[in-house]
């Protein structure tokens, strides 16, 4: 069973190499993003600084959204989504392994980036580790809602402004919480309940967005 | 070589009182008819008479509006591992990646679908299908005809009992015609099963029945 996880998550991943500006828009976006926020409020570092969680928070999931269109997309297209029904592996693992493909390929790469803007942004050192630390916990929970996002609207027209009207709302306690956890640090708080919080959000968006996001590509594709 | 392995071979694939519907319309209903491993059924029938759907039915991607398709004693939907543990499908789409080369796409799928990937028997199949030389060759600079050869390539090397293709023989060419035909006939002496729709009439040596739709 592994062989196969194994094989689908590497297809992914060399597809990803192949095709590098995917993964590069997605990164180009969030810098972007982030960038323009001191130019349209002000170079105030203090003001920048109250503001850094949440805006490097929204820009890294309007990131992860921008890219879920291609989840399935792609495989739809070409029949290669079709195929994978007939594998004979629990249709929700292999939708699983494709979304932690969709993670590293996407959500580590924001992780990776984020300090670089935190600086930007004036956040010092030991809150940079914690905005890491949440989006470590956080970027998983939203590739994987928005997975559910993304296969109830394969072969839609519009597909990607669907997304984001199915999707943000379900990415607000997410932001929230990894906002809210910078936020405490900040304010010499401790942000533990934040992340336990997030901790276990993720584990249960793991066990249960799979079988959903299976189901929904089930009926998409009968 | 025979299926034996897979446990689910030697099995009876039949159709008990199927109907379907697109988008309201009947495609077809009361449909009955049972295949025996070493037989081949060709399905015929107008365009949109429903060929796609039985197929896709028979290979369980879509569900039956009516009836039901059984492999052996099992419903085809309670198949321990899924319906592809049993058949191969070939539809529309080649289902190819077109920024992997077309030794990559079969050996991918054929890893997929949990055996273990043979370089060697990849290789010679793409010959075999005349595609000597273009294994290494992303599948987008391939022509539909092409394409068409590497899908047909990956789906021969599943070794499915049941193989189910749907237009097999559209874009291919005369040559390629008579390699698919004669494992068409070699898949059948094996003791396999074979769903097909075409329009063309292509004589097959074996156990051969033919379905009207429409």
């Amino acid at each position: 069973m592994f062989r196969s996880l194994f094989a689908l998550l590497r297809r992914d991943l060399t597809l990803a190499l192949r095709r590098p500006q995917d993964a590069l828009t997605v990164v180009g976006f969030f810098v972007v993003v982030v960038a323009l926020f001191p130019l349209g409020i002000g170079p105030d570092p203090e003001f920048l600084r109250n503001l850094a969680p949440g805006v490097l928070w929204v820009a890294a999931l309007l990131a992860v959204m921008l890219s879920l269109e291609r989840l399935f997309s792609d495989d739809y297209r070409d029949g290669t989504l079709e195929q994978m029904l007939l594998v004979p592996e629990p249709l929700g693992l292999l939708v699983l392994t494709k979304t932690f493909a969709h993670w590293l390929i996407t959500g580590l790469p924001l992780v990776l980036i984020s300090p670089l803007l935190a600086v930007q942004l004036n956040l010092r050192a030991d809150e940079i580790v914690m905005l890491m630390l949440a989006l470590l916990l956080g970027t998983p929970i939203l590739s994987l809602i928005g997975s559910i996002g993304a296969a109830l609207t394969l072969g839609l027209r519009g597909g990607g402004v669907l997304i984001a009207l199915l999707i943000l709302p379900l990415y607000a306690p997410p932001l929230i919480l990894g906002a809210g956890a910078v936020d405490a640090v900040m304010h010499g708080a401790s942000a533990q309940a934040h992340l336990s919080l997030l901790g276990a959000m993720m584990v249960f968006a793991l066990f249960a967005t799979p079988w959903a996001t299976a189901a929904a590509v089930r009926i998409m594709l009968d | 070589m025979t299926f034996e392995s897979s446990g689910l071979a030697d099995r009876k694939l039949r159709a008990v009182d199927l109907a379907a519907e697109r988008g309201e319309r009947r495609l077809f209903e009361h449909l009955h008819f049972s295949l025996s491993p070493g037989q081949l059924l060709q399905v015929s029938g107008r365009n949109g008479s429903g060929k796609t759907s039985l197929l896709r039915i028979l290979s369980g991607l879509s569900r039956a509006t009516e009836g039901d398709v059984f492999w052996g004693e099992e419903r085809i939907q309670s198949i321990d591992g899924g319906t592809g543990s049993c058949l191969g499908y070939l539809g529309h789409h080649n289902a190819l990646k077109e920024d992997l080369t077309a030794e990559e796409n079969i050996l991918i799928a054929v890893r997929l679908g949990g055996g273990s990937p043979d370089r060697d028997s990849a290789l010679s199949m793409l010959e075999r299908l005349g595609l000597a030389g273009y294994e290494d060759l992303p599948t987008r600079f391939l022509s539909q005809g092409q394409k068409r050869r590497v899908a047909l390539a990956r789906l021969l090397l599943q070794r499915r009992p049941l193989m189910i293709l749907d237009e097999p023989y559209a874009a291919l060419d005369v040559q390629v015609i008579d390699v698919l035909r004669s494992s068409i006939e070699d898949h059948l002496a094996q003791r396999g099963m074979i769903v097909i729709t075409t329009h063309q009439s292509v004589d097959i040596d074996g156990d051969c029945h033919s379905l009207h739709l429409g």
